[in-house]
């Protein structure tokens, strides 16, 4: 705390690793609007987004064996002053956060000289970055109103990148502002569900929060917090029956927008829940039991079949991605359902797994939409001659969302599976493996349509160019990686899983 | 444009009192209720009477977009410049201390009165720019259409 | 308990506020079919989760949280908390942000579809939705 008293250590740069996180796309948001320049917009993003990277790995590097790192904003203690709370679980995600959006950069630049009228760029890329920001602060901060803030920052910014895409398809207008009322209502129930845990508890503290619900135990305040921050967060990760709002706004929005939000936003709020429901709240008490059991884990269930099969019936690659979306989340969920430390992992891999997959996939959508100029079934049919790279991508990525063996979404699986039979559900087990199989039906349906179509006659498409290729096949090339080599997904995510089932002792 | 004589005339004489006003709020924010929120809507209202009374032409003579535009990122710059500041001080971010190291109290001072700055110039700018953005909107359909 | 517990009823007055104005603000959000109206419940619902954290602040007897002039704090004084005012005030701040991104959109969207209450917009959404299946659905139509 900043008095007289206290003699100053100066902090060195790597004390303020933390701030960094966030400061490198913060500040470079506003410069890009302040300098005004189509030319320096890119490069400034493509920097920034690169330095939180650095950044994140550093940290990861830092907190792998366990260790917490907390930064005091503003010099003041906590739990009075904001903290930045970095732990395996966090520097997880924002390592995922960051690499995406770096990755996603190059690959935007040429997607969006074709999708966005150039006025818009310089805008484009401070709202891309406020995102990217937004999305970083909400993982980083250990505060609970915190979070709400950075959740909003990226909301807002998403809206506005979501309605870009309304000069391709004027539907997207109709479909930001949804997301808008349903995001809107659902960071205002998780603001009152921190007004009541507040009311309960005197402090916004998450670990903090965390030791008095301890002391304390359940009471009916910390219940009624506890349900509207679920239904809030909920809402954010499109849990299945809060999910209307992500269809149309994954279809609708630019190519590389959806790449970025898809693997991203919703990883991000499914961080969150994990946070608050293993780390905040205790796992055992009743009522957080009970909720898991009886009502998440059936609507997980339910979401794997249910989004699944409509993914199956669409004619629209986009929109059938953005159901399968839905039906992954369905995977991660359960996951944190099983509330064991191998569902907790299985979890955490499966939202970094499934965050690298579904970018390559959204990128393959990009390249489509860029050469030949939709997405639709019938557009794209019989490109995988004319398009080799771009398909090759699709086919292998699609084996990742499958879960096929060697490649980074089997991984997932695999430890997903393991949980279900860990704890003797084995009908779990059964259902994860069943809607796998759905997952084959609408993937094989789209490498039937790319391989086995004959092209149009006079087709005049071309591969997509390299910028874009690039970025796609290092996400690829990911996927297969990390289906092959599983030490540092599963090793960090066992750090996290533990440091998120040990409780309060993982955050103080 | 012989209309509202005295709207116009109160408008002028209450333009100059509105803005010493959001200055007063601004920067006595430390010590009485205040600060830059308050203090950037009430600069902004000055902008904002002078556009719905007279026209959007004539306060975007005195304020144009892009200046407005501008003002909101920079209000921003400066709150996290005042941070990075001190952060390369071998402070923590936003410790204000890191501006006056051998009276830390001092720096509280300088620090809040920045980051106030900061706040005010960014309202400022995003409250026209709102204002600006729904009134320049060229009707493409006519009033009957609502 | 007594049937009829008027202290609990008078006592617990912010949260019944609170309940009010936020039922009536998601009922509107639901219920309303013009998009304006649509946002103009969700400040309702907003400003009801104001008023519960502004009145949670409140300490009974205690004053404005403001230093007096000579910077001492007389530690008879009661203050009020006033950490939840300074948390509404950037909530307020999203709030604003929310709504005039959310009517900026509404003015997009007038002027693309020509409308905004919500019954028409679905009926031009679902014409283009069977267009597009007019024109695209030959791959399914082949098959079956």
């Amino acid at each position: 705390m900043a008095t007289e008293m206290v003699p100053h250590t100066a902090l060195t740069l790597v004390d303020q690793l933390p701030a960094f996180q966030i400061l490198a796309s913060f500040l470079a948001a506003p410069l890009i609007v302040v300098l005004g320049s189509r030319r320096l917009a890119w490069p400034i993003a493509f920097i920034a987004s690169a330095m939180s990277l650095i950044v994140a790995l550093m940290l990861l590097s830092q907190v792998m064996d366990g260790t917490v790192i907390s930064y005091r904003m503003g010099g003041w203690a906590p739990p009075l002053g904001i903290e930045y709370r970095v732990d395996a679980a966090n520097a997880f995600v924002l390592v995922l956060v960051s690499a995406i959006s770096t990755l996603i950069l190059p690959y935007a630049r040429t997607s969006f000289g074709k999708e966005i009228p150039l006025r818009h760029h310089t805008a484009f890329y401070a709202a891309y970055l406020l995102c990217f920001s937004g999305l970083l602060g909400v993982t980083i901060t250990g505060d609970a109103f915190n979070v709400f803030v950075f959740l909003e920052v990226s909301s807002l910014s998403t809206y506005v990148l979501i309605a870009m895409g309304a000069e391709r398809d004027k539907r997207a207008l109709t479909a930001a502002y949804d997301y808008l009322i349903m995001g809107t209502i659902g960071a205002t129930f998780f603001v009152i569900g921190i007004g009541f845990l507040y009311m309960a508890t005197g402090t916004l503290n998450m670990a903090d929060i965390a030791d008095r619900i301890v002391e304390q135990g359940g009471n009916r305040t910390i219940r009624a917090g506890f349900a509207f921050i679920v239904v809030g967060i909920g809402l954010k990760v499109a849990m299945y029956p809060l999910h209307r709002w992500l269809p149309n706004a994954y279809t609708y929005a630019p190519s590389a927008v959806t790449a970025f939000v898809a693997a991203t936003s919703t990883k991000v709020a499914v961080y969150v829940l994990l946070r608050f429901i293993f780390s905040v709240f205790q796992p055992n008490f009743l009522f957080e039991f009970n909720t898991l059991e009886y009502i998440i884990l059936p609507f997980a269930l339910i979401a794997m079949f249910a989004a699944s099969f409509v993914a199956i019936f669409q004619s629209d690659f986009k929109m059938m991605l953005a159901f399968s979306s839905i039906a992954q989340i369905g995977y991660i969920l359960l996951g944190i359902a099983f509330l064991t430390e191998t569902g907790v992992t299985a979890a955490v891999v499966h939202l970094f797994n499934h965050g690298i997959t579904k970018a390559a996939l959204f990128m393959a959508v990009g390249a489509y939409v860029f050469s030949a100029n939709g997405s639709y079934y019938d557009t794209i049919q019989g490109l995988g001659r004319r398009m080799p790279l771009t398909s090759a991508a699709v086919v292998l990525a699609g084996f990742s969302l499958i879960g096929v063996p060697g490649t980074a979404g089997f991984v997932s699986k695999w430890v997903l599976v393991q949980a279900a039979l860990e704890k003797g559900w084995w009908p779990v087990a059964l259902l994860i493996v069943a809607s796998s199989l759905l997952a084959v039906i609408y993937v094989w349906r789209v490498i039937e349509v790319l391989y086995l179509r004959a092209t149009p006659q006079g087709c005049q498409v071309r591969e997509a160019p390299a910028s874009m290729l690039v970025p796609m096949w290092i996400a690829v090339l990911a996927c297969i990686y990390f289906g092959l080599n599983t030490d540092l997904t599963i090793g960090a995510a066992e750090t996290a899983a533990r440091g998120l089932m040990s409780g309060s002792a993982g955050m103080r | 444009m012989r209309h509202h004589l005295i709207l116009r005339v109160i408008t002028k004489l209450l333009i100059g009192t509105i803005m010493l006003f959001a200055l007063y709020v601004q920067f006595h924010g430390d010590y009485s209720p205040g600060g830059g929120f308050q203090a950037g809507v009430i600069m902004a209202v000055a902008f904002i009477i002078y556009g719905i009374v007279f026209s959007l032409d004539d306060v975007q003579r005195v304020l144009p977009p892009w200046v407005v535009h501008k003002m909101a990122a920079a209000g921003v710059l400066i709150y996290a410049g005042t941070g990075v500041y001190s952060l390369f001080a071998g402070y923590a971010f936003l410790d204000y201390a890191a501006l006056s190291p051998h009276h830390p109290v001092h720096g509280q001072h300088y620090g809040i009165l920045l980051v106030e700055l900061g706040v005010g110039v960014t309202v400022t700018g995003v409250m026209v720019t709102i204002y600006y953005a729904f009134t320049s909107r060229t009707p493409i359909l006519d009033d009957e259409a609502w | 308990m007594q049937a009829f517990d008027w202290d609990f009823i008078v006592g617990h007055m912010n949260y019944w506020l609170f309940i009010v104005l936020m039922m009536t603000g998601f009922y509107i959000v639901v219920a309303k079919g013009n998009l304006v109206k649509k946002i103009v419940g969700l400040n309702i619902f907003q400003t009801a989760v104001f008023m519960l954290y502004i009145s949670i602040g409140k300490v009974t007897g205690g004053t404005a949280p403001i230093f007096p002039l000579d910077m001492e704090v007389d530690p008879a004084v009661t203050y009020s908390n006033p950490l939840p005012h300074v948390l509404i005030l950037t909530a307020i701040v999203v709030g604003v942000a929310t709504t005039s991104l959310g009517l900026a959109l509404i003015v997009r969207i007038r002027e693309e579809y020509g409308t905004i209450e919500e019954d028409e917009l679905l009926k031009i959404e679902k014409e283009i939705a069977l267009q597009d299946i007019r024109q695209h659905s030959e791959v399914i139509g082949e098959r079956g």
